[in-house]
């Protein structure tokens, strides 16, 4: 059975240099791509009625912008390597998400890029490959 | 950003003007006949064994009754369930970033929950007796049958519009669910008088009342010190308002529906510590509840007269059968419209049976109940004396909270006077600014005027709109039953997974 890579990709430049890095490991090791994009969501936020009404239509959006300004490019590079390379765009809490993105598609690794926070900022925001260092079922690479 | 200023300054002019030709009276002189005349139409009472019984609330607890047989205690046998689906328990992964089941119930909720949990209960009690209470709880118990019906149908029978928002709501089942039936003209014309209601509503109940009711308790708290500066808290709020729903400043209005739930919470805990510093009065203030239920002492009309009262308060409260929660409701992506309406019977319970109760035993405790604080207006005033009592600083966050909760209803009645209003001009953008430019003026009047007969008016229509609207849920119930017992056999059959694991 070959690799699954998965990877977290959000449009950062380090989201990029992931990428990048863990195509090279997929090609090296003939395993699948997979690029994972999720769009920070939860279900338990408050809204008004008038954001209620439009929430289809913004999710929409959403996808289609995460599609094609972040991952389109992103998937022809890999493919012109010659790289088998599958996408995925998920509303949900980041880290979680990817966790169970990664189930789903039994991925056996996982990469992440790392934006490199100051510890201030990382302990008001929070760190999505922190996160995912702790609770990932399968390795994480962080990529610096 | 020229035009945004031009409009605020014409409303500044416009409102400062009425200020000063004591428009107050002409409104009211001119308005008086119709309210009164409306007023008897809709509230047209039959005397009963010595009580007044509005033929409206009649009608409504009719159909609340019938809902709760026919639905089979549905608002016993979905309790359960309607929170798991809260939960998420069964929302699909895949279908994240869509509204969920929990934003839509805390959006309705902000809808109700507002003066009327606070000032409306002090007004019951003080006219109904604590027996109010009672019959206010078994109102709000009944009222999730109708919640369940008219949400379920209002997701079930909404409008997509092309650009892929919804609208949806009463209007759209019974002009749907009418033609469905063969009866297209009929639907027509009662879909159409439901969106003129809801549109008066939303500028009356929804809009002049809780900003009234704000000024009201600011002014309370200020010890009076805003007499006659009623135009400038109601400018101020009104240019809040315009910033929300015509500037698309999104972010106080997200401020407010997350500080909303906090505030219903804060004020819980508050009222629950309240309740128990006056410990020793609970078992007699419990006691009274029963007792004034069933015997109705002191009460014009005995037991029927506090029935009434509670009913009428708790329809107020929570709305069901007026079909408003239907429009918040309808905004769900869901394949089962049955969940829409199983979660929504969660708001007549949290508005009414758990908040409204609250507050009726920390009146009751305190023992605050008092004739002078009759009438709608002096309602809050009654419910701050009570915690007064017990927390001297309390009126202070009370009136913060009292503004909140005004402020996210007028937020959620101005959408849903839009929604009666481009049913019936259309979902063109221009029309919408002009309705919202109306509904922000309305915000400011409502501190200027002196409510009586134009709340009265709103009020009639608002009720009066319960006459199509449960018409309409009889002539669907069938539609809903159906829904529900293949949702719940499909449950039951396993077809119809949890995601989650609990």
């Amino acid at each position: 059975m070959s690799d699954t890579y998965l990877v977290a990709v959000d449009g950062s430049e380090g989201s990029l240099r992931a990428v990048e890095f863990a195509t090279e490991r997929a090609l090296a090791s003939k395993a699948k791509l997979l690029l994972a994009y999720v769009i920070e969501w939860s279900p338990y936020s408050f809204h008004t009625p008038d954001e209620l009404a439009e929430r289809h239509k913004r999710r929409e959006e959403e996808i289609s912008r995460a599609q094609s300004k972040v991952l389109d490019p992103l998937v022809a590079a890999a493919r012109d390597k010659g790289c088998d390379v599958e996408v995925f765009v998920r509303h949900g809490h980041p880290s979680q998400t990817l966790v169970e993105l990664a189930d789903a598609n039994k991925a056996t690794q996982m990469f992440i890029g790392r934006k490199g926070d100051s510890r201030i900022a990382t302990l008001l925001f929070g760190s999505v490959a922190g996160a995912l260092v702790q609770t990932s079922p399968v390795p994480v690479t962080v990529v610096p | 950003m020229i035009r945004f200023f031009a409009t605020a300054l014409a409303f500044l002019l416009v409102s400062a003007t009425a200020q000063a030709a004591g428009i107050d009276e002409t409104i009211n002189t001119a308005t008086a006949p119709i309210a009164e005349l409306v007023g008897k139409i809709v509230f047209f009472k039959i005397p009963l064994f010595g009580a007044q019984l509005p033929l409206v609330v009649l009608w409504l607890v009719v159909g609340a009754v019938f809902f709760t047989f026919y639905m089979r205690f549905i608002n016993i046998r979905g309790f359960r369930h309607a929170i798991h689906l809260v939960r998420g328990d069964y929302a699909n992964p895949n279908d994240a970033g869509e509204v969920s089941h929990f934003q839509a119930l805390a959006t309705a909720v902000s809808g109700t929950v507002g003066i009327g949990n606070i000032g409306g209960v002090a007004v019951a009690v003080t006219v109904g007796g604590p027996g109010a209470t009672f019959w206010l709880i078994v109102a709000g118990f009944l009222g999730m049958s109708t919640k369940f019906v008219e949400c379920t149908l209002g997701v079930k029978y909404r409008n997509e519009n092309p650009d892929g928002s919804v609208s949806g709501g009463p209007m759209y089942y019974m002009r749907k669910g009418f033609a469905d039936r063969g009866m297209e003209g009929f639907g027509k014309f009662v879909g159409t008088f439901y969106a003129i209601g809801i549109f008066l509503g939303a500028l009356g109940i929804g809009n002049m009342f809780q900003s009234n009711q704000a000024y009201v308790q600011l002014n309370h708290v200020a010890g009076g010190g805003l007499d006659g500066l009623g135009w400038l808290v109601g400018l101020i709020m009104a240019a809040v308002v315009f910033s929300v729903i015509i500037g698309g400043i999104k972010s106080i209005a997200r401020v407010t529906e997350k500080i909303v739930p906090f505030m219903a919470v804060f004020y819980c805990v508050f009222a629950l510590i309240v309740i128990f510093m006056n410990g020793s009065a609970i078992p007699q203030a419990v006691a009274n509840i029963f007792s004034g239920a069933l015997t109705g002492e002191g009460v014009a009309g005995g037991a029927l007269g506090a029935l009434i009262i509670g009913f009428q308060r708790a329809v107020f409260s929570n709305e069901a059968g007026i079909g408003s929660a239907s429009i918040a409701h309808s905004a769900v992506r869901t394949n089962e419209p049955v969940t829409e309406g199983l979660v929504s019977l969660l708001e007549p319970f949290i508005d009414t049976i758990v908040i409204c109760t609250i507050t009726a035993l920390v009146i009751g405790t305190a023992a605050v109940a008092d004739p002078n604080f009759a009438g709608d207006a002096r309602g809050i005033a009654m419910t701050s004396a009570a915690f007064e009592k017990e927390i001297s600083w309390f009126p202070i966050p009370l009136a913060i909270a009292g503004v909140l909760f005004a402020f996210s209803t007028m937020i959620s009645w101005s959408y849903y006077g839009l929604k009666g209003w481009t049913y019936m001009f259309g979902e063109s953008n221009g029309g919408q600014t002009l309705y919202k430019l109306i509904f922000c003026a309305f915000v400011a009047l409502g501190c200027v005027v002196q409510l009586g007969p134009i709340l009265d008016i709103s009020d009639a229509f608002v009720f009066l709109i319960c006459v199509p609207n449960i018409l309409g849920l009889y002539f669907l119930a069938p539609v809903v039953k159906a829904e529900l017992e293949s949702y719940l056999a499909r449950i039951e059959s396993g077809e119809i997974k949890k995601y989650k694991q609990a």
